[in-house]
């Protein structure tokens, strides 16, 4: 069975060759602390099961050291002009698309088929993880296909994923981080004093004001944690379940749904989903890398107060 | 209360721009001591979460395919495309991009798309020549401002369009989280929850992005204007 494990070997390789490739570049004021940023990452994917918790809290640990005293640093790579990228173009034509539709096709193919094809009586991937995987192998393909028929240097899949990684910097490791933060707060109980605190501030008696704490909470808490997913189970056990499902007697699934939703639109102010907003501004080069936030602050704000009204509205007879 | 220490660490860092690695691993350290963790505990409940959250960052296998295809001018070649279709203007195709990744995500799809896979090396390239075709000399905050928009897009997009598909991760959470209060529902029921929530996003955003036609190249068409 193909599990997540393979992936991790997969990209702790690829890592370990950006850390050995920024190494030699004369170019990057950095080169030695960037390499060891990256040559850590690698390790977290190599060895990460063999490290234990302390291990691995170390090595975050140092991550975070490197990036935040600023040994990150930017390499050159030797790419093509934008001259002959418009030449390199007009010559390859439909066929660039079609490379760049392996990756989608892939996935999209993977996730229905790896779960059911067996193995003797093992599937060749659980379906909960078929899309990670098929992710992982249209990319692999994808960038074997664009070596050989679009004529690339076979180095270049290397070379050209440290620019863009060199691009993205330290928020490549942000997601990952956030989600262990997560973790320490739950471990914590941060979000029991949050669902306890919003609880006090309920009216009993005004259900479009306990409808309006319970959205504009969602969407708060998880401004403040990153992810709506964490929001949910506090502020429903403390606001949506006593106050809006028994005591105004609001159909569960539409009051559970639209909640979900209001917290969505918390995730698309904050910095803390850096997967949804921080990654994507580094990825496209942004000089401004909230400027993803506040492109989604005005639909972020309108949502939320139709989610409100829909709820008001919708799941109360 | 002191337990919030940790979440006051988060916001400050964040607003004073400091760097966010730094600002994180902070918080965590002070949210452990404050809950009466020892350090050693809460490096090792940090340590333990982030190996078990390593398929978070496994997106980061598709850069090397990107970066060749970049490499060999795919990005020239979406320009070159979006030149030939003179109806699309930056707003249309993003809204068209909108409903295929509502549509898409609504049904399951939702890793087809995305940053790294469509936003990086097709729309936002498509988006940006549109908008440079209608007014030469484009400026470069608003290339800037429609990258960003083609990536808010496809979060938006994928946020109220995923909701509705059945077997997606936070409807089997709401699942789960009324299950421990006593409910039972079906996840048929929440993803219907979730359609006036996506129409609306629809209409809204949608609506958002043919405005947004409106607000580009201004500097640009003066500058033509003088000469």
């Amino acid at each position: 069975m193909i599990t997540y494990s393979y992936i991790y070997v997969l990209i702790g390789l690829l890592f370990l060759v950006f850390a050995w490739l920024s190494s030699r570049d004369e170019a990057n004021p950095r080169r030695f602390t960037t390499a060891l940023f990256w040559l850590l990452f690698a390790m977290s994917f190599l060895a990460g099961d063999w490290l234990g918790d302390l291990g691995n809290g170390v090595l975050v640990l140092c991550m975070a050291l490197v990036a935040g005293l600023g040994g990150l640093g930017t390499g050159k790579v030797a790419s093509t002009s934008t001259e002959e990228r418009r030449a390199s173009s007009l010559k390859w034509g439909g066929q660039l698309f079609a490379v760049a539709l392996i990756i989608p096709v892939v996935t999209l193919a993977g996730t229905f088929l790896l779960p059911t094809i067996h193995i003797g009586d093992v599937p060749l991937a659980e379906a909960k993880k078929a899309t990670l995987i098929s992710l992982a192998v249209g990319a692999v393909i994808a960038a074997a296909v664009a070596v050989f028929l679009l004529k690339q240097p076979v180095s270049s899949p290397f070379q050209e994923g440290r620019r863009l990684v060199d691009a993205i910097g330290w928020a490549a490791l942000l997601p990952q981080m956030l989600a262990s933060l997560g973790a320490v707060f739950a471990l914590a109980g941060v979000g029991k004093v949050v669902g306890d605190l919003a609880a006090q501030y309920v009216p009993s008696d005004n259900l479009f004001l306990a409808v309006t704490v319970y959205c504009f909470g969602m969407a708060l808490f998880t401004t403040v944690m990153g992810n709506a997913f964490a929001a949910f189970p506090v502020l429903t056990a403390g606001v949506g379940f006593p106050f809006l499902m028994q005591h105004f007697g609001g159909e569960p699934a539409a009051v559970a749904a639209l909640g979900m939703l209001a917290g969505f639109c918390g995730t698309l102010v904050t910095p803390l989903a850096a997967n949804f907003n921080i990654v994507p501004a580094a990825l496209l080069e942004l000089r401004d890398r909230n400027l993803v936030i506040r492109m989604q602050i005005p639909t972020a704000i309108i949502l939320l107060l139709v989610n409100t009204v829909l709820m008001y509205t919708l799941a109360f007879d | 209360m002191l337990t919030l220490l940790g979440v006051a660490v988060v916001i400050v860092g964040f607003a004073l721009r400091l760097n966010a690695l730094l600002v994180v691993v902070t918080a965590a350290v002070v949210t452990g001591l404050c809950a009466g963790l020892s350090l050693v505990e809460v490096l090792s409940a940090f340590g333990k979460a982030f190996n078990e959250n390593r398929f978070v960052s496994a997106a980061w296998l598709v850069l090397p395919a990107i970066g060749v295809l970049e490499r060999a001018g795919l990005q020239e070649r979406a320009r070159h495309l979006i030149g030939q279709l003179r109806v699309l203007t930056t707003g249309r195709l993003l809204v068209i991009y909108m409903l295929f990744r509502q549509l898409t995500a609504a049904t399951g799809l939702v890793s087809i798309a995305g940053h790294a896979q469509t936003i990086k090396p097709l729309i936002a390239p498509m988006a940006e020549a549109a908008a440079e075709r209608e007014h030469p000399g484009l400026p470069d905050d608003d290339r800037e401002r429609i990258k960003a928009m083609a990536a808010a897009t496809d979060n938006i997009a994928l946020f109220f369009g995923e909701d509705v598909f059945l077997a997606i991760g936070s409807i089997l959470l709401m699942v789960g989280t009324l299950h421990s209060n006593g409910i039972e529902v079906a996840p048929f029921d929440l993803s219907l929850w979730a359609i006036p929530t996506a129409i609306a996003a629809f209409v809204v955003h949608g609506g958002r992005l043919v405005l947004f036609d409106r607000s580009l190249g201004h500097k640009a068409d003066e500058a033509e204007d003088r000469s």
